[in-house]
């Protein structure tokens, strides 16, 4: 197919109006799709009308959707990953229960024509919309707070980039509904993803989705690389940086540097897709080996994007549970520094099997195994900060040491997986997806649950009820080990990925023992959405009035602050010493100033990042069902609501001294209540 | 926005450039961009390589001269940051396009050769 372009006008489903969209793709004859999309729509309807009884429409958009505050933006990005996990647990589910029925013989209730979707919403959910947002969700909440500053380096970009890929989890979803998603798994790779092989939209989706929310990521990455470059508290040089912060900025160097890559290879399947280019089809010599290639020179930072910050939740966790200073601080940095260069220079490993030569494997085997080292390094850094600490088994804890058993056997498995004759055996597998979900929830899942519940008190000021707590942890961790361990077995038994049924019936036991595994991290996602609810039920009693949550065994600055701070975090900015700040100034005797306050230079709310975004969001939209004059008018609408956004001069205000005053007595008072100053 | 009451670090930032420095390198682009257009538009040198060559040697000129004249780019601004990321953006670039095109190499060479290479060889097929 020579001319792809013409194929697709040729289609008489088109029409200059609606573009390629008609009532024929809303997915009518699937039931379960039928059945979601109704009760999506009660649940919505239930909450505009609770959020209109409520009459809380102004406060939503005044406090929160166009707020600029990095604390604000930092807690929707959460919630944004906690309502997609849900979507993509639940495609998870029905992978496993699928698998688990027809692996008797079964014929199961997807056709593969829908499980290939699922399969492919699933990764693709669960990377770039679950664990980038609680990714970035953390690192906007604690960064700045950790650093003494009072927002990030550019507040309002904050805001367009958290709405930016709300705009990609929209379209995300509504290709449920409308049309459907790729089948192609979540990279896409050509020549399937090309028009000849996914003719339909499911491909332009996962495009658009990921251009939207690619565009937010990115910027987000400026924003917090800056903020931490330029905004520390006076005399926090570099070596004196929490650990978190360190891989905050390891994390967002990463972000800047590797995400124009996906940008770029996105853009060029999209020229291959839309206006019939051959960068990556055999025609014209085009060669599809090139995507991937370029992709995984995004896609393996990417992976590291995703787990430096919870090494640093983990540092921060266990230096304070422990009472000790983290191990090996000065090692810690250098590993994080080494991984992000190594980053870059193993990326052949996810092709091993592509066909270059000994030698080229060779090189990419041996680096991969030497990324192992710094990680181990951390390992054993967190191990010896452990070693004769003082240790509270609090959630956070418990969550750190499930994490540091698990992920030492993900990454073992990982190290065998370098090896490429090994890879050209287990390429593919089942083995390989009990590999990455081993790292990736052993890693960044329990990651993220160990910084929720170990900033959770700081944001909201009450802390998490621990019984749910430990429920879920429970559910999580003893879930992932019955639905993962088979997998590994499936895997060395030649089971592939991607297969909605695999014909020897003889391996049944395992693929229901791991749908027995799902259900118990069913317990755990809803243990943990109870424990939100019971918390918030008895806030009054888990109160934290001293705002150094944990017995004041906090370390970094974040800890000085009341809980939640307030909106703009100091009232004076702190001075640094030392590494562990707040540590070393309540060891010091620090007294918290009571009077002399300023008025305080604060950036203003606006509504420009939502708008803009969801402008962003249509044209996203109309793009993939080619709607061009829509396209064209939302892209235009774009560019004039930036330039009006340019001329909006009335972006700062102060906080009035008496402001200030008022709410630095009602801290005094607070702390009075609370105990220890 | 509120960036420089909330700038702790006393950092020298770029300093501001003259007129005479932004029309130095407005001259060095427009010569940078001329001399690419006239190696190709008038087929100065025979081998088609080799002019690729120097065309992409132009390119990386161009940048440095937009690097240092427009985003006036040296070792001491910011505190030796930009230096820091230049020289890291640098690394990384080098290792994606060296990588890739080793990588992308040692595939071909590992390919059968499609039926197009194999006609090219045949001695029917001279045209």
């Amino acid at each position: 197919m020579s001319n792809n372009y013409e194929t697709i006008y040729a289609d008489d489903r088109w029409s200059p109006l609606f573009g390629k969209l008609s009532w024929d793709v809303i997915p009518f004859h699937e039931p379960i799709l039928i059945a979601t999309f109704l009760a999506v729509i009660i649940g919505g309807i239930a909450l505009v009308a609770f959020i209109t009884h409520k009459k809380a429409w102004g406060y939503l958009w005044t406090e929160w959707l166009t707020s600029i505050d990095h604390k604000k933006i930092g807690i929707m990005y959460m919630v944004l990953g906690l309502v997609m996990m849900i979507r993509g647990f639940a495609d998870a589910l029905l992978m496993r229960a699928h698998q688990s029925m027809t692996s008797s013989g079964g014929e199961g209730f997807l056709t593969p024509h829908h499980y290939d979707q699922i399969f492919t919403a699933h990764g693709v959910i669960m990377i770039f919309f679950v664990a980038m947002p609680f990714v970035t969700g953390l690192m906007n909440y604690v960064t700045p707070l950790q650093i003494g500053a009072r927002d990030v380096a550019f507040p309002f970009l904050n805001n367009f980039s958290f709405w930016m890929t709300v705009g990609g989890a929209i379209l995300v979803n509504v290709s449920l509904f409308i049309g459907e998603f790729g089948q192609t798994g979540w990279l896409a790779y050509p020549p399937l993803s090309g028009i000849q092989f996914s003719p339909s939209v499911g491909v332009d989706y996962y495009i658009w989705a990921l251009q939207v929310a690619g565009i937010g990521t990115t910027l987000s990455g400026i924003n917090l690389l800056v903020t931490i470059v330029k905004m520390r508290a006076p005399g926090m040089t570099y070596m004196k940086l929490p650990v978190f912060t360190w891989t905050s900025l390891a994390t967002n160097a990463l972000i800047v540097a590797s995400f124009p890559v996906l940008t770029a290879v996105l853009a060029l399947l999209t020229l291959d897709r839309y206006l019939g280019t051959h960068f990556f089809t055999n025609d014209l010599g085009g060669n599809a080996m090139l995507y991937i290639n370029l992709i995984w020179i995004w896609g393996h930072p990417e992976v590291y994007i995703l787990i430096l910050p919870l090494f640093g939740v983990f540092s921060e966790v266990v230096a304070t549970h422990c009472r000790k200073q983290i191990f090996g601080y000065d090692s810690m940095v250098y590993a994080i520094v080494v991984i992000m260069i190594l980053s870059y220079v193993v990326w052949l490993h996810h092709f091993f099997t592509m066909g270059s030569g000994a030698g080229v494997n060779a090189f990419f085997g041996i680096t991969t195994m030497i990324i192992s080292i710094p990680t181990g390094a951390k390992i054993f850094n967190w191990l010896f900060t452990m070693y004769k600490g003082r240790i509270t088994y609090e959630l956070p804890m418990m969550w750190t040491i499930a994490f540091i058993i698990t992920f030492v056997i993900g990454g073992m498995t990982g190290v065998l997986l370098a090896v490429p004759p090994a890879d050209f055996v287990l390429h593919n597998s089942l083995f390989l997806i009990a590999h990455f979900h081993n790292v990736i929830i052993g890693g960044v899942v329990f990651g993220v649950f160990a910084g929720i519940n170990f900033w959770f008190p700081k944001a909201f000021g009450y802390r998490l009820d621990s019984f749910w707590g430990k429920v879920s942890f429970w559910g999580w961790v003893i879930g992932f080990y019955v639905a993962f361990m088979p997998l590994y077995v499936l895997g060395l038994m030649g089971v592939t990925r991607r297969l909605s049924q695999f014909p020897d019936t003889t391996l049944s036991g395992y693929f229901n023992t791991a749908a027995i595994g799902s259900v118990f991290i069913t317990i755990g996602i809803i243990a943990f959405f109870i424990q939100l609810y019971v918390s918030y039920q008895t806030r009054d009693e888990l109160r934290d009035d001293n705002g150094d949550t944990w017995n004041g065994d906090g370390r970094t600055l974040e800890w000085s602050t009341s809980s939640p701070p307030p909106q703009y975090n100091f009232a004076f900015t702190p001075r640094v010493h030392t590494f562990d700040t707040w540590w070393d100034m309540k060891k010091h005797g620090y007294q918290r100033p009571t009077d002399g306050f300023n008025a305080i230079h604060m950036p203003k709310n606006t509504g420009a990042g939502i708008i803009i975004a969801m402008l962003c969001t249509i044209m996203g939209f109309a793009l993939v069902w080619q709607i061009w004059w829509l396209s064209a008018l939302s892209f235009v609408t774009v560019i004039i609501a930036s330039i009006i956004h340019t001329f909006n001069y009335d972006r700062d205000y102060y906080i009035p001294v008496e402001e200030v005053d008022a709410i630095e007595t009602k801290r005094t008072e607070q702390l009075a209540k609370g105990g220890i100053a | 926005m509120s960036s420089h009451d909330n700038t702790h670090q006393e950092v020298e930032g770029a300093p501001h450039a003259s007129f005479r420095e932004y029309m130095i390198g407005f001259g060095l682009s427009v010569i940078l961009t001329l001399i690419p257009f006239w190696l190709v538009m008038g087929e100065v040198i025979d081998h088609r390589g080799l002019t690729i060559f120097i065309v992409v040697i132009f390119g990386i000129a161009q940048m440095l001269v937009h690097m240092v004249y427009f985003l006036h780019l040296n070792a001491t601004s910011e505190d030796g940051w930009n230096i820091i990321s230049l020289a890291f953006t640098v690394m990384l670039v080098a290792i994606a396009v060296a990588g890739s095109v080793w990588v992308m190499y040692n595939l071909d060479n590992n390919m059968m050769p499609s039926m197009q290479d194999v006609m090219n060889t045949l001695p029917l097929n001279s045209n």
